[in-house]
């Protein structure tokens, strides 16, 4: 990431308590030069990749290391995928309300209103 | 050259030593990188690295003082032997320098320790096949690792390519002395207990020329050769590395947990 003239500078680990502009940077290094890349296990044969955290490469191969050794060192898994975080599209906390709201009143959806027949198993 | 049972347990203990020594100090380097890496996930890589090499030392000291008869515990023999009594190469006891040197070092240390694991696994001595089994594994991730970090640098910026290449060139001059043997290594070979380290010495330097090559470096050409770790005699360094590694269990023997 290059500090472009006119780009807003901010401050280091700055949290909102410190102007961010005309401050310059602490130093010429961007604070970070690798992307970020969201990383997903399989924790075992027959079960669904699950998200369980990101981490930082410098391209897909080293993310993969990266991955296997900040995420599966105590066996959590047997197969891995990374993704590019800029490579996903997610919805916005600005659209919950659009998105997810209108399933609340609608508990038809849940099936709940059958007698589940004696006998039947592994429902 | 025919032994007695105790010459071949004391033989196989030295050679277990030898082993354990280069796994212990190398471990060691590596925990050196703890919160000083590039990088928070390189941080964790090294360390991890460094673990591995710590679980082999762990059971080549603790063999090494079983078989040689002497009683002495990993601990032992970690933390109560003077820096003329470890017998690691001196490659490893290099300072880790910059990352590329680190990165350079691991390279050539993996690729040999690998094709002496794959190599030990058939050893007539079980305990030492046994190791070497869990370890190629451990060894094969190191190598790779360092692998495609030669390639990166090696093939990055102008500089980053100065910088690998001077990390090769500052450790070259120690890698002959991993294929060195003496006379305790030929006896143990003829028993089929250790692998001749003359053996290791094609495959590991094909494999390292080929990636210093694709990584658009140059195989440094060195004229002087260091060595003596396996008698003991050892670069400056390893006298300030010991004394940190060892100063807490001098300090309060015994100490637990």
């Amino acid at each position: 990431m290059t500090q472009s003239p006119g780009h807003d500078l901010s401050a280091e680990g700055g949290h909102g308590a410190v102007p961010t502009t005309g401050v310059p940077a602490t130093s010429g290094r961007a604070v970070r030069d690798w992307p970020l890349w969201e990383v997903f296990v399989r924790a075992r044969r027959g079960l669904s990749h699950g998200h369980v955290g990101s981490l930082h490469a410098p391209d897909a191969e080293m993310a993969l290391r990266n991955a296997r050794d900040v995420y599966t060192r105590r066996q959590e898994g047997v197969s891995i995928w990374v993704v590019p975080a800029a490579a996903i599209s997610a919805s916005s906390p600005d659209e919950k309300d659009a998105f997810f709201d209108p399933a609340g009143d609608k508990v038809y959806r849940h099936p709940t209103f059958y007698d589940v027949p004696d006998g039947v198993e592994h429902l | 050259m025919t032994w007695s049972d105790s010459d071949k347990s004391t033989a196989v203990g030295a050679y277990a030593l030898r082993l354990g020594d280069d796994a212990l100090v190398l471990a060691h380097r590596m925990a050196e990188w703890i919160a000083s890496a590039p990088e928070l996930e390189e941080d964790v890589a090294l360390a991890n690295i460094g673990l591995d090499l710590l679980g082999q030392a762990r059971m080549l000291l603790t063999y090494a003082g079983e078989v040689d008869g002497t009683g002495r515990s990993e601990d032992d023999l970690a933390y109560f032997r003077d820096e003329r009594e470890f017998v690691n190469c001196q490659l490893v006891e290099l300072p880790n320098g910059d990352f590329a040197l680190t990165m350079a070092r691991m390279l050539v240390f993996a690729a040999y320790q690998y094709e002496l694991y794959d190599r030990l696994c058939s050893s007539s001595d079980e305990t030492l096949a046994a190791v070497a089994a869990k370890a190629v594994k451990e060894v094969a991730y190191h190598r790779d690792h360092a692998t495609r970090w030669v390639l990166r640098l090696g093939d990055g910026t102008a500089k980053s390519q100065q910088r690998m290449q001077a990390g090769l060139d500052t450790i070259w001059p120690y890698v002959a002395e991993l294929f060195e043997a003496d006379e305790l290594v030929h006896g143990l070979v003829g028993g089929g207990i250790a692998v001749d380290p003359a053996e290791l010495r094609d495959p590991t330097t094909d494999y390292l020329t080929t990636v210093i090559e694709q990584a658009t470096l140059t195989v440094p050409d060195t004229s002087v050769w260091h060595t003596g770790g396996r008698r003991g005699i050892h670069t400056e360094a390893l006298g300030y590395l010991l004394a940190e590694m060892q100063h807490l269990a001098r300090t309060h023997p015994g100490a637990p947990w």
